[in-house]
């Protein structure tokens, strides 16, 4: 049997088009110290690091956790570099929890980052080369395909953007803050790949995020100060990146993801045993796509949750109360801040984008050509859900 | 050795290509070819896997997701339960050897990669160096290691000669290794009276420039002995790293790889064989004295990296040559020791013990 795991600390970094006034270094500690802080605990109480970011491309510097090591106190101790593509925020916590659930470790750091103003993201992107379509141009055939499939009206997209944008008004670490965003103006921007326009997509942003993880012991013993988010289920998936035959809309990876995060936590009925979801929306039409892809909605059905509202902070079914990945996108982190938030809510302690009486959340991540997928459940309670 | 716990993880399975220069083959085919051939050597149905882990650099094929090709040839359809470590293959065998302990799954797939052919190794990892104050300046690595091995002289801990005594000794063993790039014996004399590349390093004392991959099939205690009579058993693995900066580290001592070794329970007793990821042969002369290694210990039967060096690999294939060392030959070893490394200069260390019954 696997020891449990709880998160005992969690910290971000203010996201931001460029964080000019800290380096990697100190953007990295930025999250790391708050998150150590939020746990009651010192560098010292760290036995491992586990560190996660997107492509080195997109800061120029190879392997940076060689040189990231002395500013995250790991003299001495392991660290343990993990790569998934966008998904890599979401899976590098997972390898952290599977440290103390495999009872190598006890109090384990994880922490991701993405300092995009160092580099060129679009020319990352595009393997070093001219003329890349970007992740919008990668996923802008799926979303068409999506809204053919399901028969989606166009506003959709846009309501998700907004939504999204005015959550973020309630989280003080992110990066956009549009406080006068509208379905107008949204649509009225311009149009970046059909159908998606220019307010229906993610920033660059600079940030950092970081986990404490620890044991059962360990979790029950913060309690009494500081509720912890404890680990109910944790699953990570792959598959090829195109194929004929392949659905890139609903990927298997992503439902059989799904499914097992389910299973593991007991869940039957995703959309009324959750209270709450982080999911990886980098581009405002993966809202409902990923409501169908993990089968909390019915196909054809995710959209009409978006209509109804039941989306928002006060709906019956919150998606990205903190403002996603449309508010802020350190993509290294932005995995990584999706599990950090889902736990936040869990613990009572997201502040202003809390959602009342949240209990059980979902924290997902996607990368690559919508192929890799890591997912985990968490609960306020260490206990199986239903 | 110690009894068998139902915790414990074996190797049942491992393939390697030959080491070489510049392989006309893509990474995926590369990959494709190793993870083939281990698979078939454990004699396990790929589609019961239950975890994959591999190990790679977007940097040394040049471009971003250079990993997510590999995934081609780990064969991720249906979906698989994978994941994917910006480091030698030998940490992707850690995290599935994490995964293992679980006890939901009973196998998983390791694999490590990668091209150096695709790039200029002095001008690439300059770029792995702190971007604020080294990777400006171009440090590049046989520089470092020369710096290394002038302070290995200067602190009296070696001379130049027992530089060439590793190489000669490494190419001798290569002799045998089909996998290796560079083998053959070699006068000791003739050696030393080469020319400097980088004083004190002299060509011979630096790795080969490798293409080339490893794969490594892993299972739960029982399942290992239901797939071979001789699993080879992992008894222990642990990593550690030191700071970045060369001048915060003693670089003629490993006080990372000493520490991952006691983790690792290498003080349960000696090994009769040890695989060291020695880049430049002044670093076997560190890291035998890291690990306590006396002349009762094997070292580097395969050649070691001086003779095979597929950067991503270099670490995995170690534990792999440890594992066949321990099954191959007929030498009745019991005990192995494999090492691989990370960053410049011995900056990140992970040792991996290994037991036969």
């Amino acid at each position: 049997m696997a020891e449990p795991c709880a998160i005992v600390g969690i910290g971000q970094t203010k996201h931001d088009k460029s964080r000019a006034d800290v380096s990697m270094a100190g953007l990295v500690r930025e999250a790391a110290i708050r998150a150590l802080d939020d746990a009651g605990l010192t560098w010292r109480d760290i036995e491992a690091v586990v560190i996660g970011k997107a492509p080195d491309a997109f800061e120029g510097v190879m392997q940076p956790e060689l040189f990231l090591a002395d500013a995250l106190g790991a003299t001495g101790k392991p660290v343990f570099r993990v790569h998934t593509a966008g998904s890599v925020g979401g899976s590098t916590a997972i390898v952290g929890m599977h440290l103390i659930e495999s009872r190598i470790h006890e109090r384990v750091l994880v922490v991701a980052f993405e300092k995009q103003s160092e580099g060129n993201a679009q020319w990352g992107l595009a393997g070093g080369r001219s003329g890349g379509i970007g992740a919008g141009g990668a996923f802008a055939p799926f979303v068409r395909a999506y809204i053919e499939r399901s028969g989606a009206p166009e506003y959709i997209g846009w309501q998700v953007a907004v939504k999204d944008r005015q959550n973020a008004l309630k989280n003080p670490y992110a990066h956009l803050r549009l406080a006068d965003i509208s379905i107008e103006k949204v649509k009225d921007s311009p149009m970046l790949w059909d159908p998606i326009h220019f307010l229906e997509s993610c920033p660059s942003s600079d940030g950092a995020c970081a986990m404490v993880l620890t044991d059962e012991a360990g979790g029950r013993a913060a309690a009494a100060a500081n509720p912890p988010a404890w680990v109910l289920a944790t699953a990570v998936r792959s598959e090829l990146s195109t194929f004929p035959g392949r659905d890139a809309v609903r990927p298997q990876a992503g439902v059989d993801c799904a499914h097992d995060v389910y299973r593991q936590a007991g869940i039957t009925d995703p959309r009324s045993q959750i209270d709450v979801a982080e999911l990886y929306v980098p581009f405002s039409w993966y809202e409902p796509m990923w409501l169908e892809g993990h089968d909390i909605a019915a196909l054809g059905e995710g959209w009409k949750m978006t209509d109804r509202g039941e989306t928002e902070i006060t709906g019956s079914f919150p998606v990205n109360p903190s403002g996603g990945v449309l508010s802020s996108n350190p993509i290294g982190a932005s995995g990584m801040l999706r599990l950090a938030e889902a736990a936040m809510q869990v613990r009572g302690r997201a502040g202003e984008h809390q959602v009342d009486g949240a209990r059980v959340a979902l924290g997902q991540a996607y990368g690559g050509n919508a192929q890799y997928f890591a997912m985990a459940v968490f609960g306020s309670e260490l206990e199986r859900v239903g | 050795m110690a009894t068998i716990r139902d915790t414990d993880i074996a190797i049942v399975g491992w393939a390697q290509t030959p080491s070489v220069r510049r392989s006309a083959q893509s990474e995926p085919q590369l990959c494709f070819d190793a993870i083939q051939a281990a698979v078939e050597h454990a004699g396990i149905d790929r589609r019961e896997i239950g975890f994959t882990c591999s190990g790679s650099c977007d940097y040394l094929t040049g471009g971003p997701f250079a990993f997510v090709a590999n995934l081609e040839a780990a064969g991720a359809w249906p979906p698989i339960s994978e994941s994917h470590v910006e480091m030698d293959g030998a940490w992707a065998l850690y995290e599935a050897w994490v995964r293992l302990q679980h006890g939901d799954i009973d196998s998983a797939l390791v694999f490590g990669s990668g091209k150096s052919s695709a790039s200029a190794p002095a001008e690439l990892y300059p770029q792995q160096l702190d971007p604020y104050y080294l990777a400006p300046i171009g440090l590049d690595p046989v520089s470092m290691a020369a710096l290394q091995a002038r302070a290995l002289l200067d602190a009296g801990k070696a001379t130049e000669r027992d530089f060439a005594e590793v190489v000669a000794r490494s190419r001798r063993n290569a002799s045998n290794n089909p996998n290796a790039q560079v083998r053959g014996e070699v006068d000791i004399d003739k050696l030393l009276a080469e020319d400097y590349v980088c004083a004190p390093l002299r060509r011979h004392d630096l790795p080969p420039i490798s293409d080339g991959a490893a794969a490594v099939v892993l299972a739960t205690a029982d399942r290992a002995r239901q797939l071979t009579d001789q699993p080879v058993y992992i008894r222990g693995i642990d990593h550690r790293v030191e700071p970045h900066q060369l001048g915060m580290r003693e670089l003629t001592a490993s006080a990372s790889t000493t520490l991952a070794a006691q983790r690792a329970g290498l003080a349960v007793g000696k090994p009769d064989v040890a695989e060291l990821s020695a880049t430049f042969s002044p670093q076997e002369l560190i890291l035998r004295e890291a690990l306590g290694l006396g002349p009762d210990t094997v070292i580097n039967p395969s050649g070691g990296p001086l003779t095979a060096n597929p950067v991503m690999a270099t670490g995995l294939i170690r534990i792999i040559e440890a594992a066949r060392a321990l099954t191959e030959g007929g030498q009745r070893y019991r005990r192995a020791l494999a090492h691989a490394t990370g960053g410049q200069c011995l900056q990140h260390n992970l040792v991996c013990v290994l037991e036969v019954e």
